[in-house]
């Protein structure tokens, strides 16, 4: 692996592979050592969570980073083309962290310079790291990523994460269950693509009537302003909050994840259940970016 | 050969036959046949054995390039080509749907890097049958029918 910029372009090995990778990090197994390189975080469009996490997992590493973020940056504002002002940090760093606003601007990153780059939201496209968090949540919380039966819960139609985590898991024969409100489904082109494979999925309004079959539960945020009616919002709103109430009688291996922040859509008296993940999942995802950051620079085990 | 042909014959060039019916334009517009002064020769519903309807296209003193004739293909999966010298049909073959396309389509998403920072756009065939298109950058599929080519 030289990038990591789309989840389309990685198969069920390397997904194992960085999975099994994480874990041994994460269990102390390894310390691989990145010290004496240095990684450009290049937020072109702002993500606190996303950036902590990967400053926080090269730090582990040992390495160093540089930041920027924001477009209000010198050379974006004095209308330096893209390219130059990849090509320039590509002459300091060893690895290119990228996230942007357009779709496909991290794969033209991989393009234009030579080291190693990792995609870390591309618009409404990919965001694959995120992608590979959900998947070591998944596969710790039930020792494996096969024949799992999976709810994915809210705006699943601009939902960038359960995009990427759907396809992710079409190697491993899942089920899945779709609940949204009928605007915010699930789009025609992940859903063709579900089909090719042949992957069982039921789309539905409501996910109390299957959640004793769940192993994972997915939540997204339904954010107001995808509605262009207020009273649609307030009329559909409390169907996708998930209550203690909701999650009576749940399978006993049973998780909820999230990609955070969440508002309302998790009643933080779920938080105390055996059943809540999300905080160990952003948790898992330091040690997944280090897993990445390790593989693509070919860091050693000292 | 000489009967199927409605129109005129050409003395050298080529000739795009089997074009999907109502697809003529579209093919003259890929070739950018309206900008330069080659003789061309439109058939629009022209009854066809094979498919009931096609069009055709005879264009004089021009072959096609592989981008070109690929472009077609996307559009018009089961247009033939002809290559005419001196009145007479030299080679006759189908053509292949191309797997990737460089250059000649702009991506329809406004949001895509393509469209924003000067670089080649790239296509991959998504699928057959209706013909669909993957951008390799912002990953979106399209129906060969939305996107718009530029030679
Ligand atoms: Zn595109």
């Amino acid at each position: 692996m030289k990038n990591l910029i789309s989840m389309r372009d990685i198969g069920k090995e390397d997904i194992l592979k960085l999975i099994t990778l994480a874990n041994k990090i994460e269990q102390k197994e390894i310390k691989v050592d990145m010290s004496g390189k240095l990684a450009a975080l290049l937020f072109f469009e702002p993500s606190t969570r996303t950036h902590f996490s990967f400053e926080t997992a090269v730090k582990k590493l040992g390495g160093n980073t540089f930041s920027m973020s924001g477009t209000s940056s010198t050379s974006v504002k004095k209308g330096e083309t893209l390219a130059d002002t990849l090509m320039t940090i590509s002459m300091y760093a060893d690895i290119i962290v990228i996230r942007h606003v357009l779709e496909g601007a991290a794969r033209f990153t991989a393009e234009t310079v030579a080291v190693p780059v990792i995609n870390a939201g591309d618009g409404t496209n990919q965001h694959p790291t995120q992608a590979m968090l959900d998947l070591y949540s998944i596969q710790k919380t039930q020792g494996t990523l096969e024949n799992l039966t999976i709810g994915m819960v809210g705006d699943l139609r601009l939902g960038r994460t359960v995009h990427s985590l759907a396809q992710a898991l079409s190697d491993f024969n899942p089920k899945f269950y779709f609940a949204s409100p009928r605007h915010l489904q699930m789009p025609a082109y992940i859903k063709d693509d579900l089909k090719e494979k042949n992957i069982e999925f039921t789309e539905l309004e409501d996910i109390k009537e299957v959640i004793h079959e769940l192993d994972i539960m997915y939540v997204t945020r339904i954010q107001k302003e995808r509605f262009a009616v207020l009273e649609d919002y307030e009329k559909v709103k409390d169907s996708y909050i998930i209550t203690k109430k909701l999650l009576e009688g749940v399978k006993k291996n049973f998780k909820v994840l999230h990609p955070l922040p969440r508002v309302n859509e998790i009643t933080t008296e779920v938080d105390n259940t055996r059943y809540a993940y999300y905080f160990q999942q952003a948790r898992n995802g330091v040690f997944m970016r280090q897993a990445i950051i390790s593989e693509l620079l070919n860091l050693k085990n000292i | 050969m000489k009967k199927q042909l409605k129109v005129d014959p050409i003395k050298n060039g080529t000739v795009i036959d089997h074009i999907t019916a109502g697809k003529a334009l579209q093919v003259a517009e890929i070739l950018n046949i309206g900008k330069n002064e080659k003789e061309i020769m439109i058939g629009i519903n022209l009854s066809s054995k094979k498919t009931g309807k096609k069009d055709i296209l005879k264009i004089e003193n021009r072959k096609l390039s592989e981008d070109e004739a690929g472009s077609i293909a996307l559009i018009s999966p089961a247009a033939t080509l002809i290559i005419i010298e001196d009145y007479k049909v030299v080679r006759k073959t189908g053509i292949e749907l191309p797997e990737e396309i460089k250059e000649h389509i702009i991506c329809p998403n406004a949001n895509c890097i393509t469209n924003n920072e000067k670089t080649e756009t790239r296509f991959y065939l998504a699928g057959k049958n209706p013909t669909e298109i993957r951008c390799a950058y912002c990953e979106k599929k399209y129906s060969i029918d939305e996107v718009k080519f530029k030679f």
